[in-house]
């Protein structure tokens, strides 16, 4: 885990329930009485004590979640006040959200980047369900460089699906959409590769102290967004394929 | 008086326990008549113009004498509605009255009707006074198990079942967590474990990893409706077919019958875990008999389509879970269906590993809710390393446009989890939004298992979208959850009003434990004094032998004087009906006699007893009578009502 840098959030301070001494603004426990505090309303970087980066010492996540997790589990406030149980279970389950979110790659960038301020919704796996479930093809925009392939794809999956319906199955077809499938898979897995990179270009930005309005944060943060957008393309793309061929 | 206890309860289908944590051990709780297990049968007995509601084994006789008055397994109708358990009641003699308004469902017991919280209210209230009747003192607080994949309708209603018995439910535990839990106490190692559940009534299979003493759920599946109670209902369903086919006898309007067939396949199905063949015979209505041989072979290939229904939660848990058969450690078996030999092999099969069948099935998931209620009471060092950390079995949705559900929080999120959602108007001036609020994993509303419907109130008029209303949805340790709401504008609370699809409102739960609990308190009084009386009986007994020692002459006769005070003070109490006067007067007499006590006792055995009171120094010595627990039977008087 990075070291806890002092972190705007953290700097400000309030006093603490119990003791009314005074205590950082996002502290979980009062320094001075232990008292667990009402959460703050703070960032999961800022839960964990961490700076806005993305490179995860995930060992050291899970073992701040677990000794976390031995303070503020509503466990352990079962004799506790109706105010202290609520608190612990407010704290506990902002615990859990963020180390949920953190865990997981692409959660993990996904949040940093709704924090940066751009809106994923549009691009967001459950708009993505919602438009199939309704017999929609999701609005996406297709990646210029793939738009060729995506349109042959297409035109083998229309077949596949129409040779379902007549009960036939077209070998080539079949042959054809797993190999597009694997290469689809090879595109995933290079994504996450130029995810790291990005992740790194993103941490060495951000320990320049660079500020929100920086050129190059917002330039790493667009790339980000570019690349998650042709993944989220990319894994629906293999969806398809997936269903198509299981017969 | 001691702390009070928090006991933790085994809420079954087919049978319920009560256990509690002693020194570093939980230990299940016996019943007056020894057995650990109380079926988890109801019965209404009436007579003499009263009613009176039976529990356990006690109730179990009139499913065949009268099985119009009588029900089990009402676990299956826990938190559900009319229309989602119509499959049931093909297989279950339930008897449904017409519902009075909307979903909720009632059951008739003879001339009555309950709700299915009620009828589990009164298995609560048994065991509650099962451990009552051990510890000699009330009981009021509990923590209660529930299949891991029950949702959140179904974990309301436990709750609900414990406020109607007069119990506070602390937690509600995941069966299968409470497995590993009670698993986890001795072994203390870490590593991944999982825990196959195959019960009367429900199947769960869950997936833990065990780190230091915290007891992290992964993931978690299961089948609410599937069990020990679908094979017998098969092998029922057999022998009726058998008995019109070479009998000419439809037995199935029979209620009688049908319980005499049903006691009989339950015999066979559980003579064939020890022996590969058994016999069924069965007397029938006009003297004619149902004979027939099975052979543990037959009942394997019978109940194959049943246990194969496990297989796809199991690879989902391990699917979620992320992990392969092979990275896990030990698997822990767990429920009264997993004695079958064919069930440890498919499981055995399915891991790639032997299963540990070391603990009693029946008990486990008991003793884990005693460790947990221990865990919440302040713990000791047996457990002060132990913490769990469940999920949420199901994923939790808001529909959205065209029927489809919006997932908040996803399945095997570990709770208590969170998501918050902004809500805006779609018109001008609109001042309502409703939401409607569902669990499970399918893409449509339609599909999905609808929780409550939310309606956010007092919007302030504003043009179409400009409002902002932030909703906080929130499950909690229990799985339970609870919805807020911010207007963010105002940052007001927003009113919420909820109309929960399934079970009971806030009022018809207080209404049902008026009801139980007046009546529960008092019978406890009762009970207090009773047993206050002869724990007094026996302190003055002991007093009276004691004058004849020498030992009273040694006192001084200011001391006399004042034990003779304390004992005339007792006597006075004993006569009222206050239990807590009988009880104060019993520890000033015991106060003022501890000295007595150990002068009375030579050196050895005084530095042995050393501080003890007389009571309690006479057991020891084996001179006063031993106190026997003077608590009448078990049972709920429904004065005629």
């Amino acid at each position: 885990m990075h070291p806890v840098v002092p972190n705007p959030e953290t700097l400000a301070s309030q006093a603490c329930w119990s003791c009314l001494r005074e205590i950082e603004k996002a502290a979980h426990f009062c320094p001075h009485c232990s008292k667990l505090q009402p959460p703050a309303d703070s960032d999961y970087f800022t839960f964990f004590g961490l700076q806005r980066r993305l490179n995860i010492n995930l060992d050291a996540l899970e073992k701040e979640f677990y000794s976390l997790s031995r303070k503020v589990h509503p466990d352990l406030y079962a004799r506790a006040s109706a105010e202290e149980q609520r608190w612990s279970t407010d704290q506990s389950s902002l615990l859990n959200d963020a180390y949920r979110t953190l865990r997981d790659p692409i959660a993990r960038t996904e949040y940093l980047l709704e924090l940066e301020g751009v809106k994923l919704e549009e691009q967001s796996r459950a708009a993505t369900d919602a438009a199939r479930a309704q017999g929609k093809e999701k609005q996406q925009v297709v990646p210029a460089d793939l738009l060729e392939e995506v349109f042959e794809l297409n035109m083998q999956l229309e077949e596949a699906r129409m040779g379902k319906k007549m009960g036939e199955r077209d070998e080539q077809v079949e042959k054809d959409l797993s190999t597009a499938k694997d290469r689809f898979e090879a595109m995933l897995a290079s994504s996450t590769s130029d995810l790291h990179q990005l992740w790194k270009e993103w941490d060495q930005v951000i320990a320049t102290g660079a500020d929100a309005e920086d050129p190059l944060r917002i330039a790493v943060r667009d790339k980000m967004v570019a690349l998650l957008n042709r993944r989220s393309y990319v894994r629906n793309l293999v969806r398809d394929v997936n269903e198509a061929l299981a017969a | 008086m001691t702390e009070p206890r928090i006991v933790g309860i085994d809420l079954g289908t087919t049978n319920s326990l009560v256990a509690y944590m002693e020194g570093d051990s939980p230990v299940v709780i016996p019943g007056e008549d020894g057995s650990n297990l109380v079926p988890s049968v109801v019965a209404l007995v009436t007579g003499d113009g009263r009613e009176n509601i039976v529990v356990g084994n006690r109730a179990r006789k009139h499913l065949i004498e009268t099985p119009k008055n009588a029900i089990y397994s009402v676990k299956r109708l826990m938190g559900r509605g009319i229309h989602d358990v119509q499959d049931e009641l093909k297989l279950f003699p339930f008897r449904l009255a017409e519902p009075d308004s909307g979903e909720l469902l009632r059951i008739r017991l003879g001339e009555r009707t309950f709700t299915p919280p009620e009828i589990s209210a009164y298995v609560l209230l048994q065991l509650k006074k099962n451990a009552e009747r051990y510890f000699g003192a009330p009981v009021s607080k509990a923590v209660v198990t529930v299949p891991a994949y029950f949702n959140d309708a179904q974990r309301q209603a436990t709750k609900d079942a414990g406020r109607i018995a007069g119990l506070d439910v602390l937690r509600l535990v995941n069966e299968p967590t409470a497995a590993a839990l009670a698993y986890g106490l001795d072994k203390q190692k870490d590593g991944i474990v999982a825990v196959y559940d195959l019960g009367g009534g429900t199947f769960d299979i869950s997936i833990l990893k065990l780190h230091e003493g915290i007891f992290e759920v992964i993931s978690t599946n299961g089948d609410t409706h599937l069990g020990g109670d679908d094979i017998d209902n098969l092998l029922i369903s057999i022998a009726l077919d058998d008995i019109s086919g070479d009998l000419k006898l439809d037995l199935r309007r029979n209620g009688e019958a049908v319980q005499a067939i049903r006691n009989a396949v339950i015999d066979a199905k559980i003579a064939l875990s020890s022996q590969v063949k058994t016999k069924l015979d069965i007397e029938l209505p006009d003297g004619k008999r149902y004979q027939r041989e099975i052979t543990r072979e037959q009942f394997e290939q019978l109940i194959e389509p049943i246990l194969q229904r496990t297989i796809a939660p199991c690879k989902q848990a391990l699917a979620d879970a992320k992990i392969k058969p092979n990275d896990i450690g030990e698997v822990v078996l767990v429920g009264g269906s997993t004695r079958i030999p064919r069930v440890r092999a498919l499981v055995k099969d399915l891991f790639q590993r032997e299963p540990h069948i070391e603990l009693n099935p029946d008990e486990v998931v008991a003793l884990g809710a005693a460790v947990q209620a221990h865990i919440l009471a302040g713990g000791s060092q047996a457990t002060e390393d132990m913490l769990l950390l469940d999920v949420t079995p199901l994923s939790l949705g808001i529909e959205a446009m065209g029927g489809v559900v919006a997932k908040i929080i996803h399945r095997n999120s570990t709770v208590p989890a969170s998501a918050t959602e902004q809500f805006t108007t779609a018109v001008e001036g609109q001042t309502n939004i409703a939401i409607h609020v569902l669990q499970g994993e399918r893409e449509l509303a339609a599909d999905c298992r609808s929780l409550a419907r939310f309606d956010l109130k007092g919007i302030p008029p504003m043009p179409a979208g400009l409002p902002r209303i932030e909703v906080k949805f929130l499950i909690d340790a229990n799985g339970i959850l609870h919805v807020s709401a911010r207007e963010q504008r105002s940052g007001k609370e927003a009113q919420i009003e909820v109309k929960p699809t399934y079970g009971l409102t806030d009022e018809q739960v207080e209404k049902m434990i008026l009801d139980s609990f007046d009546f529960a308190q008092e019978d406890f009084n009762k009970r207090q004094v009773i047993e206050a009386r002869v724990e007094a009986d026996n302190i003055l007994l002991a007093l009276e032998k004691a004058r004849k020692n020498a030992a009273w002459s040694a006192l001084g006769g200011a001391e006399q004087q004042q034990i003779a005070q304390l004992e005339s003070e007792l006597k006075n109490k004993k006569a009222g009906e206050d239990y807590r006067k009988i009880r104060s007067a019993i520890d000033d007499l015991n106060g003022a006699t501890t000295k007595l006590a150990e002068l009375m006792m030579d050196s050895a055995v005084a530095s042995a007893v050393k501080g003890k009171t007389m009571a309690s120094a006479g057991t020891e010595l084996g001179e006063g009578p031993s106190a026997p627990h003077p608590i009448a039977p078990a049972e709920f008087d429904k004065a005629g009502d």
